[in-house]
């Protein structure tokens, strides 16, 4: 045993720097709104789900006067995780609401529970449940296919016929694959070579080869972060010339930083928030998007990122629900989960800072084509295309 | 598939393939003398990787502090077994190993990031910080058990892989880096352009590799290493200091890691957990090598290597299935080949 035991004096640290995202103490008042927040602070999921889980750290305690808490929870990017952290948050938090989780394998997980508790959950990722649970599940980022039709008619618009495409080997792969495939047909757009790549792959040479041996006008690349630099710059190496298109999961510094030179002209679709001092006054979102700059920025200077914008956009939504709501029921009570549940379902155009949200009972995304625009880089920054 | 395409392909495999080879051999070697299968391998590849791209950033590293906690977690245990035991000897040289050292090296990257170092000093330095995580590791982890069953060392090694990953988020962050490549040359051969930076690899792999042959051929130290490996009692019968074979074996095999790191890092995005793939990948070298013979653990990691690349050509979504599913044929063949020798029962 005594090796054991300090086998344990070595990991003991660690566990403690893994855990330092902490939960928050039980609290036992009834008068304050309780908002469970399911975070994926580490694991593979980690680098979205710190700014998520950022901005409810640093939120004010008070919606209208009422007095709100959150609940963090990690789940370790790992959906059985999700699943232990929603009950708990149910069983002994009591809590009110889900926000979260923030990979969309865990909001699938998630929503079971939430359908058995009755309880809302509003999904940081996108995610798209079958009618039964749709009730309870509510998803607040633009669809992928919503997202994707920005790329096909700007392609269309610049005369392009073909498209090829490579993403990652992954469940975001196929969700982007299959956004193109809906969106491009109709547009009389031809998807003729189709690849696959994982995340630290060393080299996509091979997939890039093969791509550029099919001679697409333009090419979309699916994937997220910094690893979608890795196909680009092999194009880019091979001496690719045709528009290079990324979807929404590269928008941020990284990409530039690891993409530099290589990533110049890359086309990707975005929510607004992202270019919110680039939009014309005329847009609401405008106003919006700065004045969640103004107010985190002081605590939490790198805000200005999407999924901070979806993490803000869930609280906006919960304050337009919980002013009916409060009227109906007392917060901790099955009622007043209902009611907040009806009062999201409700909400009509509240304007978050990545789009004007307007749900209804068969739209729980609530978003359309405002909650997207076309960015560019040029000279290393992500610029509007007008 | 034109010939063109072909051979893009076998110089893209090959590239792979000699740093999974390197990884493989570090995997061999650490299993050889001290029977753990080596799954740490990995981290220290995206250690090498992102210290190399923080410095690069013009900032001190994480594992400059990493070093150093760990030197003094190490130190700690030292002197409780010393108290134990009550006597001092040995005491000095464990302070200059965990933590003058560690301390001297935090301070040098400390002084030294801000400058930007020629290319060739942050490689240095960084093998500099990332090595002595491996002799840390074996003291801490792995020698207060050395004699626990193959199977309790394997768990010990998963259990190793998470600590390290989960620093390795704390000290690096979730994002990913890449750093810029080593060189822009490139060479015409015949029909085809090859890169400098996959030249490099090639042939630093190559020097790698001759002088680990080199060293356990013809030194004191190489031939200890080898007796442990072929015979752990017999050795010490003879007067081989097993532990300190076993951190030897863990020295080198941070080297051989942190080394693929600064490698691959100009290849693509590292993360602080990308390196368990790309090791699991000359994990799969090494088994196809039979767990015993270097040089077929090396032929078997570039098999593995250019397997990738044509299975990226003609099956992309299904590369990794490809690679991983080579274990169940030479498996099969492996255990109708040779001959069954039971596991040695230990306590």
């Amino acid at each position: 045993m005594k090796h054991v035991s300090r086998l344990f004096a070595f990991a003991a640290p660690a566990a403690a720097l893994g855990l330092a995202t902490g939960i928050a103490p039980a609290a036992h008042a009834q008068a304050e709104i309780k908002i469970g927040v399911i975070a994926s602070t580490t694991g593979p999921g980690a680098s979205l789900g710190i700014p998520y889980r950022n901005v409810y750290a640093n939120m004010p305690g008070e919606i209208a006067g009422q007095k709100m808490k959150y609940v963090i929870l990690d789940d370790a990017s790992d959906p059985s995780t999700t699943v232990k952290n929603a009950r708990k948050l149910i069983d002994e938090e009591k809590v009110d609401i889900i926000l979260g989780p923030t990979f969309t394998p865990g909001c699938l997980a998630v929503s079971d529970v939430a359908v058995e508790a009755k309880i809302a959950m509003v999904c940081l990722a996108p995610v798209v449940v079958p009618p039964n649970k749709m009730p309870w599940v509510f998803s607040i980022p633009q669809s992928v296919p919503v997202m994707i039709a920005g790329v096909i008619e700007h392609l269309k618009a610049n005369n392009g016929k073909t498209i090829g495409y490579i993403g990652f080997a992954d469940g975001w792969g196929d969700l982007v694959l299959k956004a193109l495939e809906t969106t491009a047909a109709p547009a009389g757009i031809k998807i003729i070579a189709s690849e696959r790549y994982n995340r630290p792959d060393t080299s996509v040479n091979a997939q890039v080869l093969k791509l550029m041996a099919a001679k697409p006008d333009a090419i979309l690349v699916g994937g997220s972060g910094t690893p979608a630099t890795t196909p680009h710059i092999a194009l880019k190496e091979r001496g690719y010339t045709g528009t290079i298109y990324h979807t929404h999961g590269v928008i941020g510094a990284d990409f530039i930083r690891v993409g530099a030179k290589n990533v110049e002209g890359t086309v990707a679709p975005t929510g607004p928030l992202m270019v919110a001092e680039q939009l014309p006054d005329s847009n609401p979102i405008k106003k919006v998007a700065l004045d969640f700059f103004a107010k985190l920025s002081p605590a939490y200077p790198q805000v200005r990122n999407a999924f901070s914008g979806y993490s803000y956009d869930a609280f906006l939504l919960v304050q337009a629900a919980v002013k009916p709501a409060m009227a109906k029921a007392k917060p901790g009570t099955a009622a007043f989960r209902q009611a907040l549940r009806d009062g999201l379902e409700g909400t009509k155009d509240v304007v978050g800072t990545h789009a004007i949200y307007n749900m209804s009972p068969t739209d729980h995304n609530g978003v359309d084509g405002r909650a997207r625009v076309l960015v560019r880089v040029e000279g290393g920054q992500w610029k509007l295309l007008k | 598939m034109t010939f063109d395409i072909a051979l893009l392909l076998i110089q893209d495999g090959l590239t792979n393939g000699a740093i999974y080879a390197l990884l493989a051999l570090a995997i061999l070697l650490v299993f050889a003398v001290t029977r753990v299968l080596y799954v740490p391998q990995g981290e220290f590849v995206a250690f090498g990787a992102l210290t190399l791209a923080t410095l690069q950033q013009a900032k001190v590293p994480g594992t400059a502090y990493l070093v150093a906690g760990i030197g003094a977690v190490t130190m700690a245990l030292e002197l409780i077994a010393a108290l134990r035991a009550r006597r001092t000897q040995g005491l000095a040289t464990s302070a200059m190993l965990y933590v003058v050292i560690p301390t001297a090296l935090l301070g040098i990257a400390v002084w030294l990031a801000p400058l930007q170092p020629p290319l060739l000093v942050q490689v240095l330095l960084t093998l500099a910080l990332v090595v002595p995580l491996g002799p840390m590791t074996y003291r801490l982890a792995v020698q207060p058990i050395a004699n626990a069953s193959v199977l309790v060392l394997l768990f010990v090694a998963v259990a190793v892989h998470y600590v390290l990953m989960g620093l390795g988020l704390v000290f690096f962050g979730a994002e990913g880096w890449r750093t810029p490549s080593f060189t822009s040359f490139k060479v015409e051969l015949g029909p085809m352009t090859a890169s400098g930076q996959s030249l490099l690899v090639l042939a630093a792999s190559a020097v790698l590799i001759v002088l680990l042959w080199q060293f356990f051929g013809r030194t004191l130290w190489g031939k200890a290493l080898r007796a442990t490996a072929m015979n752990r009692t017999g050795a010490r019968l003879v007067g081989i200091p097993t532990e300190a074979s076993g951190r030897l074996a863990f020295t080198l095999a941070a080297l051989l890691g942190g080394f693929s790191g600064v490698l691959i890092a100009p290849f693509t995005t590292i993360y602080y957990d990308s390196g368990f793939l790309i090791a699991l990948k000359g994990f799969v070298g090494t088994v196809i090598g039979g767990m015993t013979s270097y040089p077929l653990a090396a032929l078997g990691a570039v098999l593995v290597g250019l397997l990738e690349a044509f299975a990226s050509f003609y099956a992309s979504a299904l590369k990794e299935v490809i690679v991983f599913s080579l274990l169940i044929p030479v498996l099969l063949w492996r255990s109708l080949m040779s001959r069954h020798v039971e596991e040695e029962h230990d306590e």
